[in-house]
């Protein structure tokens, strides 16, 4: 017993330092730009620096986005499939699979050649334009997360005695959707938002083919000018990931809990 | 019967090639208790979710408070439900959940406050109003689910199958509270349950249902003392069923082993040599010769089965074997297995299954 705990920690304690040692010297490094002492200049020059905070707003911007297109787009088509087409279900986890099978690249090229200025669509004519096809795009790629995130709090509640409850008395989809079906997955909702956040946020590929003004071109862009700015940059990126994994962790505790299921 | 308040008519319904409901019929005056009672699989579910909309009619028509529903969705038929999985919105208090019908129905606040407020007495949970679903117990969730159900005034009140999910105790006790309630607000009731107790002790009528059809409506008095078919003998209570020749129809005799009896003019008409099916259920059976029983028959005891006030007694009585219920007698023991004994029954407690 003693043995498996020694076995359990060694390997605990090798993925801790594969996970933290990277982050801590790059930490480490952001804190040099004052030669000889730690500082957080790296971070001010960031912080003020007119085109992060323009990058970084743009990307906030295009995050809230995505996510209220991708719930208004996920939550009722989830519901719909448990409740009224479930053979229907692995078409569409296939379906919202694709996004991690198919590079950005490839995704990106295919919008470009589709919606291009001579197309039908012209999307990319103006700017307009192209955010929206940005928005859409940040949409596909935050699908398999948001999607599992959905469907994972849809499984908790009993949507279609919930749904028929609410019906006989009197509710039509819209109170369903609104009263009673997203409340009980709220937390689900708002997981799947995190999670879309943290993608929109750090997302170059789309971003920069598009040429949009976003967070992640400017980190590339830093990066390969700069030496102790990216330092600070990835360091802010990992903490407003881990900001919202902490956020899922803390609005999960206010979940409506389900009641006892009759068995 | 006066106009009925709920009219089902040649109601049929078809899952692709699988009919689970046909030609049912069914009038229900305003007030009255119904309970469809019957074995999985039976269509009494698919019945009731036809009524409340959830189910389409393959044809047929159903009719509420004089008006054809057929084509309207839940939502617009005013029906109450109340599910076996409770299904209260886990979101909102115990006070949430029973206003929910009427904030839909967009009611003014204090209406809703003081309904819930006689709803909650209703039931007997006047201090729940503010506690979520998960702080409360099976069936004080069931109670909140009816007085949910009960709240928008209903015309019409279904369950389906409430008490299945609770222990034994606890159905007991709620079964009488929702016919009392149900007694007392006058709500034209629809029950569905396999539970033959339960439709028995609730109902002022139970339809038996087997396969998709309607085999008997009527009182539980007469479903159990005079079941139509022999699905309905055998699937209310316990029956004794013996097979028998008709000896002389005019005089209606008829032979079983044993032993021959008499049941009257109810074998007239048929042929003598004819086979025929008698059934007695277990307590119109007595061991012994007993004073105005006209039926004797010989048999063995079986088994003994001691179940506190009463012992149930199983005799062999050629290859049938008969069950008896006595009550059990402190000053003489139980019979004992092995044992020859006689039996005596009225000939006029005896039913004849004829399908």
């Amino acid at each position: 017993m003693k043995q498996n705990r020694f076995w359990s920690f060694l390997f605990l304690a090798i993925g801790v330092l594969y996970f933290l040692l990277p982050l801590i010297g790059t930490f480490e490094f952001s804190l040099k730009m004052r030669r000889g002492v730690y500082s957080l200049d790296a971070y001010e020059a960031v912080i003020f620096d007119p085109r992060f905070q323009a990058t970084f707003g743009y990307s906030v911007m295009m995050a809230l986005a995505t996510i209220v297109v991708g719930v208004l787009l996920v939550v009722p088509t989830a519901y719909w499939v448990r409740l009224k087409l479930p053979s229907w279900r692995p078409v569409l986890e296939f379906v919202t699979l694709l996004p991690l099978v198919i590079p950005p690249i490839v995704i990106v090229f295919g919008y470009i050649r589709l919606y291009n200025t001579s197309s039908w669509l012209p999307l990319t004519g103006t700017a307009m334009g192209t955010n929206i096809l940005l928005m859409f795009g940040y949409v596909v790629l935050s699908l398999p997360y948001m999607y599992r995130a959905i469907d994972t709090g849809l499984r908790a509640i009993d949507v279609g005695t919930l749904t028929e409850a609410a019906q006989s008395l009197g509710a039509g989809w819209i109170t369903i959707m609104w009263r009673v079906i997203l409340p009980n997955v709220f937390v689900a909702v708002l997981s799947g938002a995190f999670l879309t956040f943290a993608i929109v946020i750090g997302e170059f590929v789309l971003a920069a083919l598009l040429n949009r003004p976003a967070f992640g071109p400017y980190l590339q862009l830093i990066g390969a000018n700069r030496a102790y700015e990216p330092a600070a940059l990835a360091v802010i990126a990992f903490a407003i990931t881990w900001g919202c994994m902490a956020l899922i962790q803390v609005v999960s505790r206010f979940a409506p809990r389900p009641p006892a299921q009759p068995h | 019967m006066s106009d009925p308040f709920l009219s089902i008519r040649q109601v049929r319904k078809a899952f692709g090639p699988t009919v689970v409901v046909q030609e049912f019929n069914l009038d229900v005056k305003q007030g009255e208790f119904v309970s469809f009672l019957g074995p999985s699989g039976c269509g009494k579910t698919t019945m009731l979710r036809i009524v409340a909309g959830f189910e389409e009619p393959s044809a047929g028509t159903v009719n509420i408070g004089g008006k054809d529903v057929t084509a309207l969705k839940p939502n617009q038929r005013n029906i109450g439900m109340v599910f076996q999985a409770y299904a209260l919105f886990p979101n909102m208090t115990v006070a949430g959940n029973i206003g929910f019908g009427l904030k839909v129905a967009g009611k003014p606040a204090t209406e809703i406050r003081s309904r819930v407020g006689e709803m909650l007495d209703l039931i007997k949970l006047q201090d729940f109003g503010n506690r979520y679903p998960y702080q409360l117990s099976g069936g004080q969730q069931q109670r909140v689910a009816l007085a949910r159900a009960m709240a928008p005034r209903p015309q019409v009140l279904l369950l389906d199958e409430p008490l299945s999910a609770l222990d034994a105790k606890v159905r007991v006790s709620l079964r009488e509270e929702i016919r009392a309630i149900q007694k007392e607000l006058g709500i034209t009731t629809v029950f569905v349950t396999h539970d033959q107790e339960e439709a028995l002790s609730m109902s002022d009528r139970i339809v038996v249902m087997y396969n998709g059809c309607a085999e008997q409506v009527g009182t539980p008095f007469e479903i159990y003392n005079r079941p139509a078919t022999r699905f309905v003998a055998g699937f209310v209570g316990t029956l004794n069923v013996i097979e028998g020749t008709i000896t002389d129809p005019t005089a209606g005799t008829v032979s079983i082993a044993g032993g021959a009896v008499s049941v009257g003019n109810r074998v007239a008409g048929r042929k003598a040599g004819e086979a025929v099916s008698l059934a007695l259920r277990p307590e119109a059976i007595a061991l012994g010769r007993r004073e105005g029983r006209d039926g004797l028959v010989k048999g063995t005891i079986r088994e003994v089965s001691f179940l506190g006030s009463v012992i149930r007694v199983r005799v062999a009585v050629g290859e049938a074997l008969l069950s008896l219920d006595t009550f059990n007698n402190p000053a003489s023991p139980p019979p004992v297995a092995g044992e020859t004994a006689e039996i005596s029954f009225s000939s006029s407690d005896m039913l004849i299954l004829d399908r």
